[in-house]
């Protein structure tokens, strides 16, 4: 297990010291898997994009460094989960679904229906016109106006 | 666009929610943007604005406002800076001082444009105030009608929204079809007059048959006696009409046809034309089988559309209507009787159709599922069998067809009851009016004859209600084909050529001139605040990591794409002033992937000069070291060469492109990556043919392999769309600065390979 510590400066940047004393500025942590399999694999990476600390589990770290690589991810991923669909203004696409997040209310456009992906027998992610992924955990367990939607676009 | 301008109309076009919450007395505002996530990336609205006291101009504020009224202010001190990034959908906007980070505010990209502008002006917020008087009036603005966004005041412009994809295709899009219709307008009217006089004369016999029954027939009965001589009279009249009928219905349908032939044609062969002129940021959207599905495919079913459904939807309205008028005039209470269930019947087998639609849509698209599955593991039957998962590939393709059977079911359930259903629905129709007809006939109000034509007339015409009722689906489709073609037509070329254009010295020298040059592609500024002078004959490199924005800054002085910012110049001409077609006589491309069109070689070396004489072409070839090897060939210069040339090596096709530049003698020279597809001693032969053809010419070529550019007078050095280097080999080796990094790893790469062999 490597050790290394974060430190966040007053620029926001976050700042990786390895063991050996080198040190990076402007790291990014990822996540390797972040549909599939988000709380195992990460990575921190140096400006160019190349990896330099790779860990399994974030309870492999100390509670400092993993305060920090926290709110690091919280302010960067973006996969809001959706738990109803309550309109939509077409059923020709482009169509501009009214959605209920647990970020909030917001509005999603559907390009075209490649869009929506199954991700395994429940679970879809819909990526807007815009590029925002936005996750359904279970279309099943939806309510039916949800479901009909859904199934004329699938 | 100007800068000013922009401004100026979004000042007066506050979102009308944050009209009532902003003070316009006491500020004076510069710009504003309306964000949408808050610290913890939850959507939440706020409004940003930046603006300054009317008194003290030189004191500058940042507020956020929030949907329930609070605000929070930030003074802007002369040091602090804007900085923009994005990742995966959402934006973050940075205020940073020299000590450190102030502020982030967060967003998703679907406002990205609107946050570049408020950036922007932020980064001039000094020269704004020196030049113009501020106007704090606030009006409301507009908003966008599909996607509900605040829209830029006074163009209406919604920059969220991609204005031809959004509107649904209306069935009124089929009514623009009529321009290509107005030349034939005469054969029309008379095609119509044919359908009416072929569809009276159809419908005689059912009307020649109530004097038959009522005069020829049913008195036989009584008296047992046929007037022979009048039944042999309505038997010619009924075989008159039928003739009759024949003809009339043959020269209809070929006039019809022939017309709507003619559409077809004008329809294609002007999308073409409007196709074909347009910019590349146009092709650079869209999917080549898209276009071609749009010219070929759509074209042929709204052909398809003229000429077959809505003719015999006419036909049949036609026929309706004169039958109904006939019936009225025998007997109009029975008349009455027997339309009535028409519309009902009508109505019923729509709404069915109408059901099933969905669930057709359904079938369509779970089909290509089972599609994807095969198109996946037959071509890549290599990689199946090397990593023995033929089993898998067995059971995915059973899944896709197990959905695929659910969803068939589903519909069938339906599409099993329909016909029998129509037929029930029809059959009643006949039972009302037998019933009525026999109440009349007891009553002695009509006789045996008349209700037996009402019946001839009306069973003819549910035969037709199943066809009629399709209308509507053949009707929204077309509408659907209409469109996407017309959307070709009617696109505005965003590289539009200019109405007075300048024209070019005869002894253009070359000189290319790039005065701030920006580009943005949809949301992403690609290319930022270039400025450059390249000098008649001076070889230029450009370098750079992918993405760099090397191509897109070869488009641009092509004018492949139009500038968003700026402009390029070429011996001081602006080259949005020039006709298009002069400014590309002025540039030879050599590109990466030599694309050769299907014709004989000379024909591909004269693509650019149709009218080149042979010398000329050998000439060219010979330039570019390609003479040897073209008459290796059987054929010499006559060898036909086929898509994308593929009987020639790469080298081989290579070196005919560059023939292919070489013979239009172009003034600037463009080398997209010549050199990359191809190994070492092939490079070597092309080298020597590029030495030929950068003689004395202004050359621009962009390279990976950086020993190419060795020659190069000046290299310039790119990075996420800014220049950060320009100089000679020598003097960036010198500086060690990013070419020095960029030609250590490439020579070091060289070297390992040359070791490891």
């Amino acid at each position: 297990m490597i050790n290394f510590s974060l430190e966040k400066d007053v620029f926001g940047n976050i700042r990786l010291t390895l063991e050996s004393g080198q040190m990076f500025d402007q790291v990014k942590i990822i996540r390797a898997f972040p549909i599939s399999n988000p709380e195992n694999g990460f990575s921190i990476v140096d400006q160019d994009g190349h990896e330099l600390v790779w860990f399994d589990s974030l309870s492999d770290l100390n509670d400092h460094n993993q305060n920090i690589i926290k709110s690091s991810l919280e302010q960067i991923e973006f996969i809001p989960v959706i738990s109803a669909i309550t309109g939509l203004n077409t059923y020709a696409l482009p169509s501009i679904w009214d959605i209920q997040t647990d970020r909030g209310k917001t509005r999603l456009k559907l390009k075209s229906e490649q869009d929506i992906r199954r991700v395994s027998a429940e679970a879809l992610l819909i990526t807007d016109a815009n590029g925002i992924q936005y996750l359904i955990k279970n279309r099943k367990t939806l309510d039916k106006f949800s479901k009909k939607v859904l199934d004329r676009f699938m | 666009m100007d800068n000013h301008q922009t401004v100026n109309s979004r000042i007066t076009t506050l979102h009308p929610r944050w009209v009532n919450k902003v003070d316009s007395t006491k500020q004076s505002i510069l710009s504003w943007v309306e964000i949408d996530l808050n610290q913890i990336l939850h959507f939440e609205k706020f409004l940003l604005t930046l603006w300054t006291d009317p008194k003290h101009k030189n004191v500058f504020y940042i507020s956020q406002t929030n949907e329930n009224g609070s605000v929070q202010n930030w003074e802007i001190q002369h040091n602090y800076s804007l900085k923009l990034y994005d990742h995966a959908g959402v934006g973050h906007l940075s205020l940073y001082s020299d000590k450190g980070l102030v502020h982030t505010w967060h967003f998703t990209l679907a406002i990205n444009s609107l946050i570049s502008q408020f950036k922007d002006q932020f980064d001039q917020r000094f020269e704004f105030v020196q030049q113009n008087p501020l106007v704090p009036s606030i009006e409301n603005s507009g908003i966008c009608p599909s996607c509900h966004s605040p829209m830029l005041g006074e163009n209406n412009t919604c920059l969220v929204c991609d204005p031809e994809t959004e509107i649904p295709p209306s069935t009124l899009t089929l009514f623009k079809l009529w321009r290509f219709a107005k030349p034939y307008k005469k054969d029309l009217i008379l095609g119509f007059f044919l359908t009416l006089l072929s569809t009276a004369a159809t419908l005689v016999p059912p009307y020649i048959s109530m004097p038959l029954m009522d005069d020829v027939l049913i008195p036989f009965q009584t008296t047992h006696v046929i007037d022979y001589e009048l039944a042999a009279m309505y038997l010619g009249g009924l075989l008159f009409a039928a003739l009759l009928a024949w003809g009339l219905g043959w020269w209809k349908t070929y006039i019809l046809a022939l017309v709507s032939e003619r559409i077809g044609m004008e329809l294609r062969t002007k999308t073409f034309e409007h196709l074909i002129q347009l910019s590349l940021e146009y092709f650079g959207a869209k999917r080549t089988g898209d276009l071609m599905a749009r010219i070929g495919n759509e074209t042929d079913r709204i052909c398809i559309f003229l000429s077959l459904h809505l003719l015999d939807f006419l036909t049949d309205m036609i026929m309706l209507f004169m039958t109904a008028t006939i019936l009225v005039s025998i007997d109009p209470l029975l008349a009455l009787v027997t339309l009535l269930p028409l519309p009902f019947i009508a109505w019923m087998i729509h709404y069915v159709r109408d059901k099933l639609r969905y669930g057709f849509e359904k079938v369509d698209r779970n089909w290509s599922e089972v599609n994807n599955v095969l198109s996946d593991t037959i071509p890549g039957i290599r990689v199946v069998k090397a990593f023995a998962q033929e089993d898998r590939e067995n059971k995915r393709f059973i899944a896709a067809n197990q959905r695929n059977l659910e969803v068939n079911d589903r519909v069938n359930r339906i599409w099993s009851s329909f016909a029998p259903t129509v037929t029930l629905l029809t059959e009643i129709g006949l039972l009302v009016v037998w019933g009525f007809g026999i109440y009349q006939v007891s009553k002695d109000h009509i006789t045996v004859g008349v209700l037996t034509a009402f019946l001839a007339y009306i069973s003819r015409f549910y035969g037709r209600m199943d066809s009629m009722s399709r209308i509507v689906s053949h009707t929204q489709k077309a509408a659907a084909g209409a469109k996407r073609v017309f959307d070709i037509l009617d696109h505005e070329s965003s590289v539009p050529d200019t109405k007075n254009p300048q024209a070019l010295p005869n002894n253009i020298r070359g000189q290319i001139d790039l005065n701030n040059v920006s580009f943005r592609y949809g949301n992403r500024a690609v290319t930022k605040n270039i400025n450059l002078q390249i000098q008649p004959g001076e070889m230029i490199g450009l370098v750079g990591h992918s993405g760099s924005g090397k191509s897109t800054l070869v488009n641009l002085i092509c004018r492949f794409y139009d500038v968003s910012e700026g402009s390029v110049k070429i011996d001081g001409i602006d080259v949005r002033n020039i006709d298009t077609t002069e400014l590309r006589k002025l540039f030879g491309m050599v590109l990466q992937e030599p694309f050769l069109f299907f014709g004989t070689i000379a024909e591909n070396i004269a693509y650019g000069k149709p009218q080149a004489t042979r010398e000329e072409i050998v000439q060219a070839a010979k330039a570019a070291n390609a003479h040897d090897f073209i008459l290796r060939l059987p054929l010499g210069y006559d060898s036909l060469v086929g898509e994308r040339g593929q009987s020639l090596s790469g080298g081989e096709r290579q070196r005919i492109s560059i023939a292919r530049a070489l013979l239009i003698d172009p003034k600037i020279l463009i080398l997209d990556e010549a050199t990359s597809s191809v190994d070492t001693t092939t490079e070597k032969e092309i080298q020597k043919a590029l030495d030929n053809l950068v003689k004395g010419r202004t050359t621009l070529a962009i390279a990976h392999r950086l020993s190419t550019l060795r020659k190069a007078d000046r290299l310039i050095v790119l990075d996420k769309g800014e220049i950060i280097e320009v100089g000679n080999h020598d003097d960036l080796m010198a500086a060690q600065g990013t070419y020095y990094q960029l030609y250590q790893a490439q020579a070091r790469h060289a070297a390992e390979i040359a070791e490891s062999v």
